[in-house]
């Protein structure tokens, strides 16, 4: 490896693939983002754009045994995890190729196999869930670490609390993740939470926090990864507060009334995926010719996923009432 | 046959679950050293050990997501509420994540696990301690739920519920914890959603629950005296609800008398009242359903409004004679 400083197993073309998914993370939540403000799609959703450091460097550190839990901005997250934008797409589309046979759509995709144990549409839900995944790596020995991630808007929820004390007081091999993206819908972080870093929340549960720019995925993945290396290590759970931002509204009808739009220019200038590019060209590990045609590439591959997702077929009133129990 | 208590036949049920695999462990407040608020889990520690026999914090919302996130994980956790009134905290949990898992994930990964709660009033534990919320539960799509009656019921049903791949929410009546009855060494499996004939009668049939079963089996000896014969059905689980035998049996008897501990305003005698009416049975009643269930205020502190606030023995005697013309 070049004078970069990552974890050792992230290789070179691992960091192109990086460029490449958090590429691909930007155009499906833009593409989705088109489609709902055209009424193509039913429903509502939760754009991460401006936040696929996060999520691509967390990510990026986990070994496929590993598992995350996710949120109502969980797209990111999916993809991060190995998820095929195909079958995500079509569950958008609401069809029965998407990840849920579409019925579960933008707030709970989920890949239990392959170790996504879902988006959540609860603020806070999917902390204790965490907790209890990794509670099984522990009890059964799996080796697995968990990774979940959740908002600066659920730091204020019971659960985490709850969810922090035990996963602290039984040792759990678990990372907290919390994206600040400095609203937890219209409130502002720092109406809503007295303390200058979430991360020192862990504090008052005993184990360590720290704070990683969310902007940058590799700052990202050598937090991650000390964190993941201590889950592994049985030494327990570490909270991470990642500091970004959303550059969309919250939802589809948000029309960002409680922040200016300097505050939304100054961290668009902060782009992870420029920067991320940029370091990539700087250290030779790719041309700009590469870049671009990594560029495209990912910008194909969610095209594709349109094309598949309108393909695929509606479900029928027969599937109402299937899966409700096992 | 030996005899043991309704208490006594949890910890065996589960005992003998957890020596037959290791995926079942107990996750709960005070289950530990303590054994436990009323005492079921007395003595699995020592045998288990504190890994399986999990004291937990003072965190309901913490640990009911700790045992979705472990059986959705592998695990087959069984999580100990200390009072069913503490459900309300881990509501989300339960109602939100356990129940809609999946579906919402369309098909995909399955949630095995058991929450058992003491329910039910008559302890002087006041408005805060002594609820029967069932109907809350009976109301969400993706759980199943169940309330036995006797110690018999307790093991076979509770196995079932371990078994079973869904969250199952299995509530014990904190007054029936020291009734006994005689229960099989063995494990056995009684089926989710097949209710059972507690005693057989002509007239007129009783639907009742949990420890409203008993009352009415009192007052069916009481209405004997009178030369009234009473059918008391119990069904067990409310989720699947076995509608076959209640059905037939108000068809034969051609009466019905709904009774549960819960308040009668929204409680689950409605569902059955009303899936009778809607049923065959319609054609064959000769009066109209009754229901009796706890009055809509919370459950009083004081032991004579407590009571009060329940129906008793002589409440469903009273009930039965209406529904003869003979009050």
């Amino acid at each position: 490896m070049v004078s970069l400083t990552v974890p050792e197993q992230i290789t070179e073309d691992k960091l192109k693939d990086l460029l490449r998914e958090m590429w691909t993370i930007r155009y499906f939540d833009e593409k989705v983002d088109e489609f709902f403000a055209k009424g193509m799609i039913h429903g509502t959703t939760h754009l991460a754009v401006g936040q696929e450091a996060s999520a691509s460097g967390a990510c990026a550190v986990l070994q496929d045994k590993d598992k995350i839990t996710s949120t109502h901005r969980g797209h990111g997250h999916c993809i991060a995890k190995g998820a095929e934008v195909n079958k995500m797409m079509a569950e958008l589309f609401g069809r029965t190729t998407g990840y849920c046979k579409g019925k579960g759509g933008s707030m709970h995709i989920a890949d239990v196999e392959k170790g996504n144990l879902g988006a959540n549409g609860i603020v806070g839900g999917g902390i204790p869930l965490a907790v209890g995944s990794a509670l099984t790596s522990y009890m059964k020995k799996a080796g697995y670490v968990t990774l979940c991630f959740f908002g600066d808007g659920a730091s204020n929820e019971g659960s985490f609390h709850e969810a922090l004390n035990l996963a602290s007081v039984w040792n759990l091999p678990v990372v907290f993740i919390c994206e600040n993206n400095q609203y937890g819908m219209s409130g502002p972080v720092k109406e809503m939470v007295n303390v200058p870093d979430i991360a020192t929340r862990s504090e008052a549960y005993g184990f360590p926090g720290v704070v990683a720019d969310g902007n940058d995925v590799i700052d990202m993945m050598n937090v991650t990864n000390e964190a993941v290396e201590r889950a592994r290590n049985g030494e327990g759970p570490t909270l991470i507060e990642a500091k970004t931002y959303r550059w969309k509204g919250h939802s589809k009808s948000d029309a960002k009334k409680y922040r200016t739009r300097e505050e939304e220019k100054e961290w668009r200038a902060k782009d992870a995926i420029k920067r991320f590019k940029e370091i990539l060209v700087d250290e030779a590990i790719l041309t700009e010719d590469e870049a671009e045609t990594i560029r495209t590439q990912a910008k194909r591959a969610v095209e594709d996923a349109v094309d598949f997702a309108k393909e695929g077929p509606m479900p029928t009133k027969d599937d109402l009432l299937t899966d409700v129990y096992a | 046959m030996r005899e043991i208590t309704y208490l006594e036949a949890v910890r065996e049920a589960m005992s003998q679950e957890m020596r037959e695999n290791d995926d079942v462990f107990i996750l709960g407040e005070d289950i530990g050293v303590y054994g436990g608020a009323f005492g079921v889990t007395r003595g699995m520690i020592e045998e288990f050990g504190p890994e399986r026999v999990r004291n937990t914090p003072i965190s309901e919302s913490g640990i009911a997501g700790a045992a979705v996130g472990s059986a959705l994980t592998g695990m087959r956790p069984i999580l100990e509420l200390q009072f069913s009134d503490f459900i309300t905290i881990a509501m989300d949990q339960l109602v939100n994540q356990a129940a809609k898992i999946r579906y919402m994930y369309g098909g995909k990964g399955k949630v095995p696990m058991v929450l058992r709660t003491p329910s039910g009033s008559g302890t002087g534990a006041a408005a805060q301690h002594s609820q029967s919320l069932e109907a809350w539960v009976a109301h969400v799509p993706g759980l199943k739920v169940v309330q036995p009656s006797t110690a018999y019921d307790v093991k076979g049903l509770l196995k079932a519920a371990m078994d079973d791949d869904n969250p199952v929410v299995f509530y014990e009546h904190k007054l029936l914890y020291k009734t006994k009855s005689d229960v099989p060494e063995e494990p056995y499996s009684i089926p989710l959603g097949k209710a059972d004939i507690k005693r057989e009668g002509t007239d007129v049939t009783i639907v009742a629950t949990a420890i409203m079963v008993h009352r009415a089996l009192e007052a069916a000896e009481v209405l004997e005296k009178d030369g009234i014969s009473v059918e008391v059905i119990d069904p067990r689980t409310l989720v699947p609800l076995d509608e076959e035998t209640i059905v037939k049996s108000v068809s034969k008897t051609g009466r019905v008398v709904v009774v549960h501990e819960a308040v009668k305003r929204g409680g689950y005698g409605g569902e059955i009242a009303s899936m009778i009416a809607e049923s065959e049975a319609f054609d064959y009643l000769d009066a109209p359903i009754k229901r009796l269930g706890g009055a809509s205020s919370p459950i009083p502190y004081n032991p004579e409004l407590e009571k009060s606030h329940v129906p008793q023995v002589e409440d469903i005697v009273k009930a039965v004679k209406e529904t003869l013309n003979k009050a």
